[in-house]
């Protein structure tokens, strides 16, 4: 284990001393202090890895877990896993700044909120960092798991609970498949490591199984990252304080599909199937994550939305961009990379103005107590730092100058542009629809960053409306983290290269291990002169922002022609209550509470399975070779046993049944004399005898039998399923008899005078060569006895018939 | 002589499972008898119905039929039997506490 390691696991350390700080110490400090060191601590050290991995470098730790099965957590720290890791510690540190003024320390049961965070926090790094895909995965389910937790924190709530449970599900499916797909690299390449995955990635290429792991591996990711039409459980997860929402919901665990994407495009990438699901999948979710925000009245869930589809945008970038893979070098791959640079500098982008935006509504909800845009308004003079870092968040989230989403959303036309002309995989005249979709949906991006931005701060303050009177700016603590991102945002507009030289281009290099990132590609300027096309682009997102913005009341009745009823929810819904109806319609049906259709089950079963495979292997053969003689005796004696045995089916009257048994008993003594058992003909006459007496003891207690009044259909039932035993038993055995494979042992017991002292060699057989046989057959009986005697004994209390 | 006795031994089988799949309890245990006679019967054949003596060791005697099956019966009757009288007597209790002893009657409550 190294430092690193030890960075990377730090939060679960912590997380193991959260409850006793906190019951030691929350009364007199916020626990939320000394959580936050935590990530701080990360976040620095991680920083001082940033010049050793620009510079090319990477680092390799391995830690041994599970080496017998080459299960080791082998922490491998690119440009990719770096920039990740930045992310998580310093998104991760101001929102637990900002979750300590966030989260009352009287009211909140702090304990679990930070063990939780860290958690999740721990598996995030984690999973970025490791090299390992089965720690991958592994930490890919914590984080679903401290997901599942957070989501329902206050877990009093309805809503919480069953917005936790549906991002569970969703999750662990996609994680399952996911899951799935990796073992099938694993058993294409023999190795876990990623590494050596991409090193071998033409044996993956050539295996049948590209595809199945393609689709299975993109099952997860889709899942995690609320892609369409996996993007249900994203709204529901709003239910989470509002901290769990920015941090986990907008910066980090969303982005963990994108990771697993980004990591796995050196392998699939440069296929046409990879290309179009992922560029397919991202544009469709940007184009219905927009729609679908302009529409939404709770702010969290139009910052849902608004997340949804700016990570379609990202996932789009990145199925464009995989096509640098295609092409191996040279102009043509830069010309893609530049959307896989677009994507990695959008991600870092998204990340900080949506944790500002998060933090924005959170502290409107906070302040005022609700966060219904139809209540809201007027907030401009009273909280005037907050409106600002929303103006620079939803600004910049609408692509507009001078904030980093203009860049990158400038970045995005230009690999929209690029993808319109590929025409490498066949289907050229398709992609010129990417262009047009982001387009469109940059159009609807606009609308909804503008009515988060003016709704809730211009127009007339409503006190009336509001659940909290006296509504006042924030406190000076809860400013601190959404400030930091916000003047993030505009560093970043200015400064672009710094940023791209020391994260983006070696995360970018981890992605497309080819790309020569010297080439002046991938300068980032704000300006590329009237002559571009993207520049227009963006004034005419702008214009019809505009436009549309202000004539939402006109067209939003549009909306009534897409009916509630056909949304994804409810098709979810339908579809979980429809599979708990149909299992549950399904088990009534055969498990019938009758003790009768168990044991047609179970005959049906044996004949079915004993028949079939004897007819399968087609080993129905008889051999009649016999020892023994037939005389007259023996002849007698079965046909009699026959007809005792038919006449306790066919009388009705009960003391003939239980004689024709006991007739059958005797009978069987009688065989047992003609066939030399003499020890077997004295036992089976006595037990025969003291049965016989026991039925007829207990007849006397039993209801008389009676007319059978059974239907037709059970009759011919019963007599089908048991002629079949009847006949399978006699094949097998038959089949059975006439084929001994190996000499019997028993010349060997003929040695009973010699070894055991006794003449008679069954009951030598009996208490010497197999002695234990016997012991426990003894003890059968002494149980059987003693359940006789307690079922004749032993009363419920109360009972009602006490005679006994 | 085997194969007559197999035939048998699945005579008895048919019967007894006929009698298992009826509604009276009595009819069940009848068919539990039944269907241990049937097994016993199967366990002699398979080791061959050989015309010896007896297994009981004489100077004058060379051929013995088969001791084994015959302890393994032996031990499978004392079996059968202690389970049959369980059975019997847990019938009679059912009866009693039920007073049915009809099979379809005797369910115990959904779950739901």
């Amino acid at each position: 284990m190294s430092f690193m390691h030890f960075i990377i696991l730090l939060p679960f350390i912590a997380a193991i001393f959260i409850p006793f700080v906190y019951k030691k110490w929350n009364i007199h400090l916020h626990t939320g202090w000394f959580v936050i060191i935590v990530p701080l601590f990360i976040f620095i050290n991680l920083l001082f890895q940033i010049p050793a991995i620009s510079n090319g470098d990477t680092i390799f730790l391995s830690m041994k877990w599970i080496p017998s099965l080459g299960i080791n957590f082998d922490i491998y720290l690119d440009g990719l896993a770096l920039m990740f890791a930045l992310i998580i510690s310093g998104i991760g540190t101001l929102v637990v700044l900002y979750s300590i003024f966030y989260m009352a320390k009287e009211r909140e049961a702090l304990h679990n909120f930070y063990v939780y965070l860290l958690m999740f926090m721990g598996a995030m790094l984690g999973l970025v960092s490791s090299d390992n895909v089965l720690v991958l995965y592994t930490l890919w389910e914590l984080t679903s798991v401290s997901s599942f937790l957070l989501i329902a924190y206050w877990y009093e709530r309805k809503k919480s609970r069953s917005g936790a449970l549906k991002s569970m599900i969703i999750t662990v499916f996609g994680g399952l498949a996911m899951l799935a797909g990796l073992i099938m690299l694993a058993m294409i390449t023999d190795t876990y490591s990623i590494r050596e995955m991409i090193a071998s990635v033409n044996l993956i290429i050539e295996s049948p199984l590209f595809i199945p792991a393609m689709v299975l591996v993109l099952l997860g990711a889709f899942t995690k990252s609320a892609q369409f039409p996996f993007s249900i459980w994203l709204p529901d997860a709003m239910e989470a304080p509002t901290p769990v929402s920015a941090y986990l919901h907008s910066a980090t665990m969303v982005k963990a599909g994108l990771y697993l994407l980004a990591r796995m495009t050196p392998i699939f990438g440069g296929s046409a199937a990879w290309f179009w699901l992922v560029g397919g999948v991202g544009i469709i979710t940007i184009f219905y994550g927009s729609i679908r925000a302009v529409r939404q009245t709770d702010l969290k869930a139009l910052l849902a939305y608004s997340t949804i589809s700016q990570l379609g945008l990202i996932m789009s970038l990145l199925g464009v961009g995989s096509a640098a893979l295609y092409f191996n070098i040279g102009n043509a791959q830069e010309v893609y990379a530049v959307a896989i640079f677009a994507a990695l500098f959008h991600l870092f982008n998204h990340s900080t103005f949506k944790g500002a935006l998060f933090m924005v509504v959170g502290i409107i909800d906070h302040e005022t107590g609700t966060r219904d845009i139809r209540r809201l308004g007027g907030l401009l003079t009273i909280m005037p730092v907050t409106f600002t870092i929303a103006l620079i968040g939803s600004l910049s989230m609408a692509g507009l100058p001078p904030f980093n989403g203009f860049l990158s959303k400038e970045m995005f036309f230009t690999g929209m542009l690029h993808a319109s002309e590929v025409n490498i995989f066949g289907l050229d005249g398709w992609t010129i629809l990417f262009p047009i979709i982001a387009w469109i949906a940059s159009v609807f991006t606009f609308i909804y960053c503008m009515i988060l931005l003016l709704k809730p701060f211009l127009g007339k303050l409503q006190p009336e409306k509001l659940p909290k009177d006296n509504v006042h700016e924030a406190p000076f603590g809860m400013l601190v983290p959404p400030v930091i991102l916000g003047s993030l945002v505009v560093l970043v507009f200015f400064f672009p290269n710094l940023l791209a030289e020391y994260i983006l281009k070696p995360a970018l290099v981890s992605v497309i291990p080819t790309v020569s990132t010297g080439n002046e590609v991938f300068e980032i300027h704000a300006w590329h002169g009237f002559d571009s096309i993207e520049l227009w682009m963006t004034i005419g997102v702008i214009f019809f922002g505009l436009l549309l913005f202000f004539s939402i009341k006109k067209w939003n009745i549009a909306f009534r022609f897409f009916p509630d009823k056909l949304s994804l929810n409810n098709l979810y819904n339908a579809t979980i209550e429809n599979m708990e109806k149909q299992s549950a319609s399904f088990t009534d049906r055969y498990m019938t509470g009758n003790i009768r259709h168990y044991l047609l089950y179970i005959f049906i079963f044996i004949t079915v399975i004993m028949i079939g495979s004897l007819i399968s292997f087609d080993a129905i053969s008889f051999n009649f070779s016999s020892t023994g003689e037939i005389s007259i005796y023996d002849i007698g004696i079965l046909v009699v046993m026959v007809a005792a045995a038919m006449t306790t089916l066919l009388t009705k009257n009960r003391i003939t049944a239980i004689v024709s048994l006991g007739a059958v008993g005797y009978l069987m003594v009688m065989l047992f004399v003609i066939f030399r058992a003499p020890d077997l003909a004295l036992t089976q006459m006595v037990v025969e005898t003291v049965t016989t007496v026991l039925f007829l003891l207990c007849f006397y207690h039993l209801p008389k039998l009676g007319k059978r009044l059974e239907k037709m259909k059970f009759k011919v039932t019963n007599l089908i399923i048991s002629i079949g035993v009847g006949l399978t038993v006699t094949i097998m055995t038959l089949i059975a008899s006439g084929h001994r494979l190996h000499v019997p042992i028993t010349n060997f017991f003929e040695n009973a005078y010699e070894l055991a002292g006794a003449k008679n060699i069954v009951n030598a057989i009996l208490v010497d060569f197999r002695g234990f046989d016997t012991m426990l057959e003894i003890s059968v009986l002494l149980i059987a006895g003693v359940g006789v005697f307690t079922l004749i004994k032993l009363r419920p209390k109360g009972s009602e018939n006490d005679e006994a | 002589m085997e194969y007559i006795i197999l035939i048998l031994a699945g005579i008895l089988f048919a019967t007894a499972i006929y009698n298992i799949l009826q509604k009276q309890l009595l009819r069940i245990i009848i068919g539990t008898v039944l269907l241990s006679h049937g097994a016993h019967l199967v366990i002699l054949t398979m080791g061959k119905l050989k015309r010896g003596n007896p297994p009981i060791l004489d100077e004058s005697v060379t051929n013995y039929t088969d001791p084994l099956p015959q302890a393994l019966i032996l031990t499978s009757i004392v079996i059968s039997f202690g389970i049959t009288s369980l059975l019997l007597v847990l019938s009679y209790r059912t009866a009693k506490e039920n007073n049915t002893d009809n099979m379809e009657e005797m369910r115990g409550e959904s779950n739901e």
